[in-house]
């Protein structure tokens, strides 16, 4: 009993931990730009497959032996690989779309359409599955009670790295306090003279390169494929609209209450019905709360 | 001054002509000149543009992007696959109850033998649901992008409840293996050609309520709403109760559209309430012209008809094309109803472009509506 309690938590953190390292590039570009950007799944396929690339470069170059300790570069460069794709996409469309959510919406979702079916062509159909290392592949093992993978470890990990990085980022540094005064206030930030085009392309880069991290991160838990995307926005934002938008802390609330609550109700019941308890249960907190756990602005 | 309105009045009135005389021609030629599989094609089309009127209604008008109008026109076209199912196994139980080892008939599948009753529920069911789910998001002003998430996260978990209930719903493989409809044999052209013909006549009458609700009081109303929401609850009206019956009206007619669908389809699985339809409804809207109803038809049966055109022998390019209609959308608003416009527009005074909104708002995008002639 105790054992499944453990495990239990262990798993609801696990969830937690993945939903938040896939919301938090969202909840930059959505939270501190208002911009939809539903290729943000298409983002985390690109990293993913950054990540497959890497192994296979260095399964060519070394032998397929310890090729799975490229992972350890992949991580950085999808997260770079991925920022310089959302940095493209802002200069060449993202940008023309600013005060218009609802256009960037649809405009992401027919970019990350085209981008998911390029990965089609160049990477087949099929999931593939990626070289991870060898040392993430086992168990934990604490006691006779709990067994952690080290795969989930490391996520848990890599998420709360990610979300202190992007903390000490938009607080702790001088281009993080440049990045806040644009959303805060655009005009007089331009009066001052901070170059803001320049700030709005290197945050959007910022939330893109986050969700390629995630993507390269997604690759310990199982295969990955072009609709890998699809599979994960809506979870993204669900867990940016419960968070509220503009406060970081409001996304690790939501990413950790959506993951307890759907590893405890599909515990209890089946996985299908657990999810829509969780959908109807973020509903109603909106009824409550509309501008969801921490208020940032008005949501009409 | 009189004259003009006696042009004018002359105008709508041949207008009306030509949409009387292509309705005819739609139900008593076209099925003539198309072979079975065109014309089933077609009458998948026309019930897809029945549910961008709809939506056009909700998003052109009343400024309500929904991503999930998909969940509307899925639960209509589940409901009446269900009455086909319990026809098609003649009194037993449907056979995938039988392979996920359920015994007895669930109860709340029994009155769906009546193919009305299907078809009630089917029409009321998605605009009830539609209307409760605007409301309460509304009432605690839930709105723009939030309610398109919304909406698109109410797809998602739709089809992850269909395909999770299998004993109840087929899972995966959803309804399927229709033999009848009304006693007559599915496959036989002349029911299809009558269920075409229905979708032809449905598509018509919800047409004429559209335009109607739009030229109305409450036509302007959704118009007055959409533009600044503030402005219309201080002047004494409700936003969220316009809301509500503005989705309420789109989801019934995206459930009346999932009716038509399903026998002429013979098949209903969780694709057709999931977000790549959902999302895909309002590219029809947008490629067609946003707040122009007919445009909203039109945009649905083109970007359908190039979808099966192009996809048929390039379904990769037909990707990538999707992909960039998006953009395009952005781009030109308008849409085809806004080029035909405005080719025509200095000739034709008929329609009175609503100013957009000053650019520090959001969704400035301009769009025009028609107005009824004073």
């Amino acid at each position: 009993m105790i054992s499944l309690i453990l495990s239990g938590v262990f798993n609801g953190l696990s969830v937690a931990s993945i939903l938040l390292l896939i919301s938090i590039g969202l909840a930059i570009t959505f939270g501190l730009m208002d911009v939809i950007n539903m290729a943000h799944g298409q983002f985390i396929m690109i990293g993913a497959y950054v990540a497959y690339m890497c192994g296979n470069v260095a399964a060519t170059l070394f032998g397929s032996s310890g090729a799975g300790n490229a992972f350890v570069v992949a991580l950085p460069a999808s997260f770079f690989i991925a920022a310089a794709i959302g940095w493209l996409l802002e200069r060449g469309l993202i940008r023309f779309l600013y005060k218009r959510p609802l256009d960037t919406l649809l405009a992401t979702w027919g970019v990350g359409l085209i981008f998911q079916q390029a990965a089609k062509n160049i990477f087949g159909a099929p999931n593939v599955n990626v070289r991870v290392p060898g040392w993430l592949g086992g168990t934990l093992q604490l006691g006779t009670l709990l067994a952690l993978s080290y795969a989930r470890l490391f996520i848990l990990g890599l998420a709360i790295v990610a979300l202190l990085g992007v903390y000490a980022y938009l607080f702790r540094t001088s281009r993080g306090r440049l990045v806040r005064a644009v959303m805060q206030d655009r005009s007089m930030a331009d009066c001052l003279g901070v170059r803001t085009e320049r700030v709005d392309a290197f945050t959007f880069a910022l939330g893109t390169g986050l969700a390629g991290l995630a993507g390269a991160a997604l690759c310990l838990l199982g295969p990955v494929g072009p609709f890998i995307g699809i599979d994960y926005i809506v979870q993204a934002f669900m867990v940016v609209v419960l968070g509220g938008v503009g406060q970081l802390i409001g996304t690790v609330g939501a990413a950790t209450a959506i993951g307890g609550l759907s590893s405890v109700f599909n515990l209890v019941y089946s996985v299908s019905i657990g999810e829509v308890i969780v959908f109807a249960a973020v509903i109603a907190f909106l009824q409550l709360r509309p501008a969801g756990f921490v208020r940032g602005r008005a949501r009409t | 001054m009189a004259s003009a309105a006696g042009r004018s009045r002359l105008g709508a009135a041949s207008r009306y002509l030509a949409v009387a005389v292509l309705l005819v021609v739609m139900i008593t030629v076209v099925p003539g000149l198309l072979d079975s599989f065109r014309l089933n094609l077609l009458g998948k089309y026309l019930c897809y543009a029945l549910v961008a009127l709809g939506l056009d209604l909700a998003w052109g008008y009343a400024g309500l992007l929904s991503l999930g109008q998909s969940v509307f026109f899925g639960l209509g076209a589940y409901a009446f696959g269900m009455y086909l199912k319990l026809e098609s196994a003649h009194g037993k139980l449907p056979d995938f109850m039988g392979w996920s080892g359920l015994t007895a008939l669930p109860g709340y599948w029994r009155p769906f033998a009546d193919p009305l009753f299907a078809l009630l529920i089917a029409l009321v069911l998605p605009a009830a649901f539609a209307a409760a789910f605007a409301y309460l998001l509304s009432r605690s002003r839930v709105g723009g992008v939030y309610f398109a998430i919304i909406t698109q996260a109410l797809a998602f978990i739709a089809t992850t409840l269909f395909v999770g209930q299998q004993p109840f719903t087929g899972g995966t493989n959803g309804l399927t293996d229709f033999a009848t409809i009304f006693g007559q044999p599915l496959k036989d052209p002349s029911v299809q050609v009558a269920l075409y013909r229905a979708t032809v006549i449905a598509l018509a009458i919800c047409c004429a309520l559209g335009m109607w609700l739009a030229r109305s009081r409450f036509g302007r109303l959704l118009v007055a709403m959409r533009d600044d929401e503030q402005r219309l609850r201080f002047s004494g009206y409700n936003p969220a109760l316009l809301k509500a019956a503005v989705f309420g009206v789109a989801g019934g007619m995206a459930g009346l559209a999932g009716a038509l669908y399903v026998p002429q389809v013979g098949i209903v699985n969780p694709d057709a309430l999931g977000i790549i339809l959902g999302i895909n409804m309002v590219i029809w809207v947008a490629v067609g012209g946003r707040g122009t109803l007919w445009g909203a038809v039109l945009g649905a049966l083109v970007v359908n008809g190039a979808q099966s055109a192009i996809s048929e022998q390039f379904p990769d390019i037909w990707q990538y094309g999707i992909g960039l209609l998006f953009v395009l959308a952005v781009v030109y608003p308008g849409g085809l109803a806004g080029a035909v416009q405005s080719l025509q527009g200095k000739a034709r005074r008929h329609t009175l472009a609503v100013a957009p909104p000053p650019s520090n708002l959001p969704e400035m995008e301009p769009r025009s509506v028609e107005v009824a002639q004073v």
